[in-house]
């Protein structure tokens, strides 16, 4: 038994996304835990780690494993923004390669939607105190700013990051669970209303209500799983900031670190990824991503998200789900990538809706991106 | 709504005053902005308080069409990144600009202001006129 211990993705699960106040954030996470556990064919029982990210508990990793039942011997709270479950994963990866832990549960929930708290008045304390008294609203003024900058850097235009939008868009007209499946054109995303130069409303994430759960299990577990494994191949990441000003270059996020470093540890190159989920909290995300992640060079992510290459059909599937921008985004959307890729790589659309299935996935890159495009964690995952 | 700690005070003690305040390590000579006990770039020396030039290069910017608050009545209006010429990089609003105006690489120039009736004065910046 020299062989490495591994950990994978052996069961997920969303609760009830969109507008859900008769949800709690707690609720939120009890009902997708146990649908990801009952995939997986596992009991709450079989759980001895916990991780949470949340700013609704100043210790939501403890409120959750009260609510839940559970009597966890490894807790993580590492809450690095819309990231976190992408760092998580990688967290709980390492916990089982070293034998400190067997099966793993990864959950969020959020009632932000109907809670309306996203943009609460409250003091700046800290570095905000140089940032808040300017009035910008936070966080699309952040990833304006970042827009901006890339549109006068390079030449892209307001067009290119609609596309992103558009492409998204046609994924969420296969997914029956996304908020948003009308058709979308350019034209669409360029006259709704503007929110901050450059960006308009429709280059904008969604603000839902919704919760996710993951669960992760080490290599002596899985003959025991209901499901296909999806295995942990790679992962980085990285924080470049907190605060916007203080984004070394508005161009450049931290995938330009974190990627690499997954890809090295899966021993992949960008070639062989058959699927890519990318946190779209913007369009200007999904651009800047791209090109950290070195899918393209500075400046060409425009040209390679055209002409409908990440929509379904395309040479680039990427956000198969509808992504933050149409399916959902319940405030840190990182975990519905996570979910996602699991779904591709298992092929479990081959025979509910084989338009949404992208054929032969094998391999997926995940990438959460938290904050005002402060901290990045990229995932490889590959087909069991 | 601004909470001035210890270490910010000195920063929002100028500008009442109508002086804008950075740092500079005495050790590696970096200018530091904001505020810190030990410097970010050698972790090494101490910053010093040193007032700013108030003369800076836009970075990037942004109009707000939307926004929150007690800001929401002055929508639209432009906050950029500022690089003041000691080398540091700050958040701030441009006063007094046409649309369409403000420009990545414009010059511009401190101008201390208060933006909400109750609010504390603010180091801002306006367009440097161009010869
Ligand atoms: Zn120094």
């Amino acid at each position: 038994m020299s062989a490495r211990r591994r950990a994978a993705i052996v069961g997920v699960a969303e609760s009830e996304v969109g507008k859900t106040p008769h949800l709690t954030v707690l609720s939120q996470q009890a009902i997708a835990s146990r649908a990801a556990l009952a995939e997986a064919g596992l009991d709450r029982d079989d759980v001895d780690a916990l991780f949470v990210a949340g700013g609704w508990s100043w210790a939501p990793a403890l409120a959750l494993a009260e609510y839940l039942g559970l009597r966890p011997r490894y807790l993580d709270g590492t809450n690095i923004g819309g990231s976190s479950f992408e760092a998580h994963l990688g967290h709980a990866a390492a916990a089982i390669e070293a034998g400190r832990i067997d099966v793993a549960l990864i959950a969020y929930g959020s009632t932000q939607r109907s809670d309306r708290t996203r943009n609460a008045p409250r003091p700046a304390t800290l570095g905000e105190q140089f940032e808040r008294p300017y009035g910008l609203p936070l966080p699309v003024g952040a990833y304006a700013l970042a827009a901006n900058r890339y549109l006068h850097q390079y030449g892209v235009t307001s067009e290119q990051l609609a596309e992103v939008a558009v492409n998204t868009r046609e994924w969420a007209r296969l997914n029956p669970n996304a908020y948003h499946r009308d058709p979308l054109t350019v034209d669409d995303v360029l006259a709704s209303p503007m929110i901050c130069e450059p960006l308009h409303k429709l280059d904008c994430c969604l603000v839902t209500d919704g919760g996710g759960a993951v669960v992760v299990a080490a290599s002596d577990r899985w003959a025991d799983v209901a499901t296909r494994p999806v295995v942990v191949l790679g992962h980085g990441e990285s924080t470049t900031h907190h605060t916007i000003a203080n984004m070394p270059d508005l161009t450049v996020t931290g995938a330009a670190r974190s990627g690499p470093a997954a890809l090295g540890m899966a021993g992949v190159t960008h070639d062989d990824i058959d699927v890519l989920e990318i946190y779209d909290s913007f369009t200007i995300t999904v651009l800047l991503t791209l090109e950290s992640l070195g899918f393209c060079k500075p400046g060409e992510a425009g040209e390679l998200v055209g002409g409908g290459r990440t929509a379904p059909g395309g040479a680039l599937p990427m956000n198969t789900n509808g992504g933050g921008l149409s399916y959902t985004h319940p405030g840190m959307y990182g975990i519905f990538l996570l979910i996602e890729a699991a779904r591709q790589l298992r092929g479990d659309y081959a025979a509910t809706d084989p338009r949404r299935q992208v054929p032969g996935a094998e391999l997926a890159l995940v990438h959460g991106t938290g904050g005002v495009l402060s901290s990045t964690s990229t995932v490889v995952l590959g087909r069991g | 709504m601004v909470v001035p700690d210890a270490e910010t005070k000195p920063f929002w003690d100028g500008i009442a005053t109508g002086e804008l305040r950075i740092q500079r390590c005495p050790a590696c000579e970096k200018a530091v902005f904001y505020p810190r006990a030990v410097c970010p770039h050698c972790f090494d020396g101490e910053p010093i308080w040193i007032r700013a030039a108030g003369t800076g290069t836009v970075y990037s910017y942004t109009v707000a069409h939307r926004a929150f608050g007690e800001f929401a009545a002055q929508a639209p209006f432009t906050v950029a990144l500022v690089d003041l010429d000691e080398g540091v990089r700050m958040m701030t609003r441009i006063v007094d600009a046409r649309p369409g105006e403000v420009r990545i690489g414009a010059r511009v120039r401190l101008e201390m202001t208060t933006l909400t009736p109750d609010g504390p004065q603010l180091p801002c910046f306006r367009l440097v006129e161009q010869a």
